[in-house]
């Protein structure tokens, strides 16, 4: 068993919106190990990416707050913590790239600037020392000559380059957790499999544990360990990756793998799930997936039971997929 | 493969744009994001076309239909020159030539009611009598998949799919024979592209429609195209039926195409070509074989000589000095 490093215990997130609060994350319980890659899949609305901004406190003020649960990081629960305690924890200990490399990076500011800012800040080094450092972690990522693009501007580089900075970045401060989200997906798939590829050596490297939050199952499939689907604000199945791909429980994880076309994959009509994600302000009774599931019973407008169905295999549902 | 007639034919395709001196910009030089493309679509089947962002697909796609004209090279519908077209035969060559965006948010007028924005096709070209139009509306959206009372409700009450099959019925109104898909299904979440998948390939055989099918990814070519091309920085680099093509592909930019696409399966055994570098600019494309810079085979040749598509095996062409 590893280490644990960043533990959530029912965390529930609510945006208040003209038409009422919407819950977008509902009872989330997540452990991520030392050295461990977690994924986090789901569709648009799911509330992965509102989870992942709940741990770093950096939920849009003041429409979203976390009505209810705690995060444990490092002996200390990040709700309550003092914003400036907060401050320091993220960037040193917990770092995040987010899918839009140019809106996260200053334009106006070289990104070796930017780099050494970061590093300044949380590693106390000089101006010097800094700005060796920062021209290393542009080595490490993989930019060329990065004694030469370190004095170079955010729009001198290709999109591929810029997100390499901003994991250069997220890096330099040597985090025990990185949290990606979506961090390929406004990459090419040539580009995406440097990244990933990148993303694997460095964490065995510098030993850090990875939340990985996307909505493409093959780039989970690709670097994860552990994974869990969210639906509606909800986990709705949560296993080991090789368990979650080959035996997949939850109505809703197995119809998303059969509407996927895969290449060498079965071909003519692709099994196409009905319906549409229900909006947040209007769920049904029990499971938010029942209108669209394929094993639908009445049942299902009760809340469905959070059950072990294999070990460390589990699903919210009342009645699983049986293999 | 049966044989039909080619629908669409061009003939060394070329787009240059002049770089835009806007602001204080000092840069100049020429986009050259089609370069010397020759291809036929024939009468009934899917044209895959794979690319990267930025390699020029989307141009090609505009090109091809007469959006903009080319800079050199034709193309031929049914026969008959693009080029020479009056603009009443380019009018009623509009009427056979659609065209269906990624985004099916900005291609609706928000103000405008769903009966009013699939009608208007149908009014621009004077079709049928006002009862008449309105009976086809109706229709095409039962065709699609939606309701006739929907005729009567605003684009932002559906969601992105709902929104895509409006899209595709306004597209369809005046029976096309050719319909060009540019990222039909990228902007949607992954268990809607299946139903717009399903809905397109439907609507094919029931119309004997042809699509050209833009796309970034290879499964969603692979699930729906009979033929693929794959394009790099302006360039067609293969040609090719789709299951040889998927089985094995030829150019080397193909091939790291292919093994970077991520596969959602934890177990699968790969072997990946990781390129290194990032996608040149197509302001300034390197020498020789464009992707000469990042292929892992390159030889003394590839940056002198410029290779031409030559047909290598019946049905398959490729773009390469080493094939």
């Amino acid at each position: 068993m590893r280490e644990t490093v960043l533990e959530i215990k029912g965390l529930t997130t609510q945006f208040r919106t003209r038409r009422g609060v919407v819950t977008a994350v509902d009872g989330v319980d997540l452990t991520l190990g030392r050295g461990e890659t977690l994924g986090i899949v789901g569709e648009s609305g799911c509330g992965k990416s509102v989870t992942a901004l709940s741990i770093l406190g950096l939920l849009p003020k003041p429409a979203g707050k976390i009505a209810s649960g705690r995060i444990f990081f490092d002996g200390r629960d990040l709700v309550t913590l003092r914003e400036a305690d907060l401050r320091h924890i993220r960037g040193n200990d917990i770092s995040m790239i987010f899918q839009e490399p140019m809106t996260s990076l200053n334009p106006v500011y070289t990104v070796g600037f930017q780099i050494q800012e970061a590093i300044r800040k949380h590693r106390h080094m000089n101006k010097g020392a800094s700005r060796t450092e920062a021209a290393k972690m542009l080595g490490l990522v993989g930019i060329p000559e990065p004694e030469m693009r370190i004095d170079d501007y955010p729009h001198q580089m290709s999109g591929g380059m810029r997100q390499r900075v901003m994991i250069a970045m997220a890096l330099s401060c040597h985090p025990q957790i990185m949290i990606a989200d979506e961090p390929t997906t406004a990459l090419d798939v040539t580009i995406q499999a440097q990244i990933l590829d990148l993303i694997g050596r460095l964490k065995d490297e510098i030993g850090m544990s990875v939340l990985l939050i996307t909505h493409d199952l093959g780039v989970v499939a690709e670097i994860s360990q552990r994974v869990m689907v969210m639906y509606a604000g909800k986990v709705v199945e949560s296993a080991n990756a090789e368990e979650l791909f080959g035996n997949p429980a939850h109505p809703y994880t197995v119809s998303l793998f059969k509407s996927l076309p895969k290449i060498g994959g079965r071909k003519g009509t692709l099994e196409a799930i009905p319906g549409v994600v229900p909006s947040l302000l209007n769920l049904p009774k029990g499971c938010a997936f029942q209108e669209r599931c394929f094993k639908a019973q009445s049942r299902c407008r009760q809340t469905p039971p959070w059950q072990e169905i294999r070990p460390s295999h589990r699903v919210r549902c009342w009645k699983p997929v049986d293999q | 493969m049966k044989r039909s007639p080619p629908i669409l034919a061009a003939e060394q395709l070329t787009k240059h744009y002049p770089l835009k001196t806007a602001g204080f910009s000092r840069r100049s030089g020429i986009v050259r994001a089609v370069e010397d493309v020759s291809l036929t679509v024939l009468s009934g089947e899917v044209f895959g076309l794979v690319g990267e962002s930025g390699c020029g697909k989307s141009t090609l796609g505009r090109v091809l239909l007469r959006l903009e004209a080319p800079t050199a090279g034709q193309v031929f519908f049914a026969g008959r020159n693009l080029g020479a077209f009056g603009s009443s035969q380019l009018k009623k060559f509009r009427r056979e030539a659609q065209i269906i965006y990624q985004d099916p948010y900005s291609a609706l007028n928000p103000r405008q009611k769903i009966g009013r924005l699939i009608e208007e096709p149908l009014s621009i070209h004077q079709v049928g009598t006002r009862r008449e139009r309105l009976d086809r509306v109706h229709w095409l959206l039962d065709i699609v998949g939606l309701q006739p009372d929907h005729a009567q409700r605003y684009p932002h009450e559906f969601s992105g799919g709902q929104r895509q099959r409006i899209v595709i019925a306004r597209a369809l109104a005046l029976n096309p024979k050719l319909l060009l898909a540019d990222e039909p299904v990228s902007a949607l979440d992954v268990s809607i592209q299946a139903q717009i998948l399903n809905l397109l390939e439907g609507l094919r055989a029931e119309f004997g429609l042809t699509y050209i099918f833009i796309s970034h990814d290879l499964s969603v070519i692979e699930h729906i195209a009979d033929r693929v091309a794959v394009m790099y920085l302006g360039r067609l680099v293969e040609v090719g039926p789709k299951g040889k093509f998927y089985n094995q592909p030829i150019h080397p930019y193909s091939r790291a195409l292919l093994s970077a696409a991520p596969i959602p399966d934890p177990t699968a055994q790969r072997n990946r070509v990781i390129l290194t570098g990032d996608v040149p600019s197509a302001v300034n494309p390197p020498s020789g074989c464009a992707f000469h810079p990042r292929c892992p085979e390159r030889r003394d040749i590839c940056p002198t000589k410029v290779p031409t598509l030559r047909q290598i095996s019946p049905g398959r062409w490729v773009s390469c000095h080493l094939r």
